[in-house]
């Protein structure tokens, strides 16, 4: 098979901070290339100068033997380069079909042709096996069907290396092997992939080659037959991970968390939680299994007082929480980690160090009274930077100069860092290194231990099976069956995730 | 996509408001030298009159007195995400109900008279300022929209009450009595008083944004809304706080005019002011400190435009002009990066760039 992308030779530093050094990769035609690392091993960095949207300090990147201008997306483009971002570049109010077209529309009369860019777009997606329906707007489907309208639009221009940043980390699991299934279609047919994620599973299912990258640096290449999910772990933490989770039996004592018939809206005022009811006790971990869509996002904005309750309450140790007062349930002691943690965990042209006190600013020791305490931020945005590992040189950097992973770390440490008593936390690990996922993991354990009522949602349900000491299992907004962990099965759990009766 | 935002060495808050004034004043000079006028000439007299004698820079810094407030009173709603278009109209409140304090109350003494008039102008300034914040908060009308029709409702306003009740009585001029001596603001050190009220207040307002929770929560409400709500901010008193604060210092804007100045109200003595007070905020950044130089500059600009025109023939619309490039130069960028961001928050659901 021919070389299609050689990469050599490329660094790249930011600041003090150097991202990429001196790494040399190939992709061959029909490869798939897996891209492993630590969050902040300069993953991003290399694929985004590989598209041109980062300019390299030295070494080149050739295209079919041929050089390219460093810093040209354009040129990258016109060598059949696609790259599908991890942050969708797709407009929400417009269709499928104006998004496919969008920035290259086919034009009849010097007017966009809409009836050929529909035949186009179902062209497409019957050559690909990817079904869409090509009328739909894009705000009203799943984030799995945006991500292949995404995957489409970058294959409209006859990709021959696609480029994919993180692209399962917003998936259900479903969705993450229709996606792979797509993958090594595209292979067979000669397309070069170029694959990043942080789940190991991916990797050994679909790779054929893996390269791991540590501290901007190419640890090495191997393949997925030479190796293990453990032995990747260490490659790219460069000490042995615990991938399975490590507990000891939970103490539920008294309840500190309880939903009452709750019903809540979502953006499109649709009912979404419909007269729900849960109970979470202090000393254990309860997660909420679900497929994406049925209703948990809405279900954790109303504990947290972000969303209106329709009706129904959240009673937090014996006191209910005002409906819409986010301030309230705080201070109630309810720690929050977002699902988003672009939108609402962070604010990104704000330090690291205010960040990390962006829900506590005006409580002691960070304000006395109406004055912020500045030493106090800075000190508690080191210590916290120190305390989870936090791949930043100093807590007063903006947060927006993070690496995806340890933007999310800057929201968990803040989060687990206070008074904990009822602790949510929506896919806590979500684009999170596996070094990571284990520490997070483990802070999830230790707030359990120390008495907290921890309500975990996420998509993953390997994460569900391994944290949670009981299971709830949601489906059109309401619970459908609760599970003790030992009662656990991943078929019945599926079943009725999707919706099945048991 | 942050690369700007990487390390500390990062002039561009002072190095784009000074190439824009650089490119402005080279376009401005162009168009100089097409009338056939020297322009280096023309800049010179235009700022050696503005900066180059005591007697100049005393009547630089009083004509940046009010713009030191409006643009003031601008910035910090732009530091909470708001475009108050309306400092014009809160600043003609403020004038007018300060001039009503000035020449209704007699007998007080100035160090009573004074504060008084200047408080009325900030409270009727904030009085208009209030309507708009309401409507934006609790009806979600957008702040541009109500401001620039509340701009047009105040000066009506105003030019029936000069006209009618407030008038000065047996006077063909629609304007109202003067204030009394005991409202008048004196001069310090030759300086006007509202010098160094401005400077105080953009001092003082500097330091609340930077060193307070009330200056985080506006901060973070104007750049994260989302994240403010999250965090507890309350995202609708923080809207009203900031255009509050913003149009009662534009109403001391207005007050200091009056009190200082005119002597009175007279409904065409204030014109631009306000939006002249665009301009300083967008050149200084929004930063309550940079809001003084950007003044200064405009404030002489402004100063010695007539100047200009006595020694070397150019009009004084050409300040204008170059008011107006300058603000186009400043704002390109801002535009650019508004762009770049709202491309960006098309983001559909939960997406980050790693
Ligand atoms: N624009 C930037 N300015 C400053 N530093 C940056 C910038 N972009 C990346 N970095 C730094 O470069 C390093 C590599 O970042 P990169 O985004 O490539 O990591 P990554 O491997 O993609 O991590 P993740 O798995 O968390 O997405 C990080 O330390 C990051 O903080
Ligand atoms: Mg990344």
């Amino acid at each position: 098979m021919k070389t299609l992308l050689e990469i050599e030779g490329v660094s790249k530093s930011f600041g003090s901070v150097i991202a990429n050094e001196d790494i040399s990769l190939t992709v061959r035609e029909g490869e798939i290339l897996a891209l492993l690392g630590e969050n902040g091993a300069g993953k991003s960095t290399l694929v985004k100068a590989v598209f041109g949207l980062v300019k390299p300090d030295t070494g080149t990147i050739k295209i079919n033997g041929t050089v390219m201008e460093s810093g040209d997306t354009a040129a990258a483009i016109a060598s059949g380069v696609g790259m599908v971002h991890q942050h969708f570049q797709l407009v929400p109010v417009m269709s499928v079909t104006e998004n496919m077209i969008l920035g290259d529309e086919p034009k009849k009369f010097g007017v966009v042709n809409i009836k050929q860019a529909k035949k186009e777009a179902l062209a497409l997606s019957e050559k690909y096996g990817l079904e869409v329906d090509p009328d739909a707007i894009i705000e009203d489907l799943p984030v799995g069907m945006a991500q292949r309208v995404e995957i489409l639009k970058a294959l409209r221009r006859d990709v021959k290396l696609l480029i994919l940043d993180e692209p399962t980390a917003v998936l259900t699991p479903q969705e993450t092997d229709e996606l792979l299934e797509v993958l090594r279609n595209l292979a067979k047919r000669g397309v070069g992939i170029l694959f990043i994620t942080h789940k190991l599973r991916e990797v050994m299912a679909v790779a054929d080659r893996i390269a791991v990258l540590r501290g901007g640096k190419l640890m090495g290449t191997t393949t997925p037959k030479e190796s293990s999910e453990s032995k990747l772990a260490q490659m790219m933490v460069g000490r042995e991970v615990v991938l399975r989770v490590e507990k000891s039996v939970a103490k539920p004592k008294e309840v500190l968390l309880s939903i009452k018939n709750l019903r809540v809206n979502d953006d499109r005022k649709l009912e979404s939680v419909r007269d729900l009811s849960l109970e979470v006790h202090a000393g254990e971990i309860l997660g909420i299994a679900g497929v994406e869509g049925n209703g948990q996002r809405e279900l954790v904005e109303a504990i947290c007082s972000m969303r209106s309750r329709l009706s129904g309450e959240v009673v937090v140790k014996g006191k209910a929480i005002p409906n819409l007062n986010p301030r309230a349930a705080h201070l109630a002691g309810v720690s929050h980690i977002p699902e988003d943690r672009e939108k609402h965990g962070l604010v990104t042209s704000y330090s690291i160090a205010d960040n990390l006190v962006l829900n506590r600013f005006d409580q002691a020791p960070f304000a006395n009274g109406w004055i912020r305490n500045l030493e106090e931020v800075a000190s508690n945005g080191e210590a916290l930077v120190e305390k989870f590992d936090i791949r930043a040189p100093n807590a007063s950097l903006s947060a927006g100069s993070l690496s995806g992973g340890n933007k999310q770390k800057v929201v968990v440490a803040r989060e687990l860092s206070q008074q904990l008593d009822v602790v949510v936390a929506a896919q806590p690990t979500r684009g999170v290194d596996v070094g990571s996922i284990e520490f997070i993991h483990n802070q999830l354990i230790a707030a359990r231990d120390a008495g907290a009522a921890v309500l975990l949602v996420s998509a993953e349900l390997d994460e569900i099976l391994s944290l949670a000491d009981r299971i709830a299992v949601i489906s059109n907004g309401k619970i459908v069956a609760i599970f003790s962990s030992k009662e656990a099965d991943r078929n019945t759990i599926g079943r009725l995730m999707a919706g099945l009766a048991s | 996509m942050d690369a700007k935002q990487g390390k500390k060495l990062d002039f561009s808050p002072i190095l784009v408001p000074l190439l824009s004034i650089l490119v402005a004043l080279a376009f401005g000079g162009i168009l100089i030298f097409i009338q056939g006028i020297n322009p280096l000439s023309a800049y010179r007299v235009l700022f050696t009159t503005a900066f180059g004698s005591f007697d100049g820079v005393a009547i630089t810094l009083a004509k940046a007195t009010p713009l030191i407030l409006s643009g003031l009173a601008v910035a910090i709603c732009l530091r909470a995400g708001l475009f108050n278009i309306g400092a014009q109209g809160q600043l003609i409140s403020g004038a007018l109900a300060s001039a009503w304090a000035g020449y209704t109350f007699v007998g007080l003494p100035a160090l009573v008279h004074i504060p008084l008039a200047l408080i009325f102008g900030a409270f009727f300034g904030a009085l208009v300022a209030l309507v708009a914040a309401v409507l934006k908060a609790y009806r979600g009308v957008h702040e541009v929209i109500t401001t620039i029709m509340l701009n047009s409702i105040v000066i009506a306003l105003s030019d029936y009450l000069t006209s009618n009740p407030f008038k000065e009585p047996d006077q063909p001029l629609t304007r109202t009595p003067k204030i009394q001596e005991s409202a008048r603001m004196p001069d310090l050190l030759g300086l006007p008083l509202g010098f160094f009220l401005a400077i105080g207040l953009s001092i003082t307002l500097w330091w609340i944004m930077r060193n307070t929770t009330t200056g985080f929560s506006i901060e973070t409400i104007g750049r994260n809304k989302n994240a403010g709500w999250y965090a507890g901010i309350s995202v609708k008193k923080t809207i009203m706080l900031s255009m509050l604060i913003g149009g009662a210092v534009a109403g001391v804007a207005g007050a200091v005019e009056t009190l200082s100045i005119i002597g009175r109200f007279e409904p065409a003595f204030n014109a631009g002011l306000g939006f002249d007070g665009i301009t300083v905020a967008l050149l200084g950044r929004a930063n309550p400190l940079g809001v003084i130089p950007a003044a200064i500059l405009i404030g002489g600009m402004r100063a010695s435009g007539s100047t200009m025109q006595f020694e070397v023939g150019v009009a004084p619309e050409l300040v204008d002009l170059l008011l107006a490039l300058i603000l186009f130069f400043v704002t390109a960028p801002l535009l650019a990066k508004f762009f770049k961001n709202r491309k960006e928050n098309v983001a559909m659901t939960s997406g980050w760039s790693n």
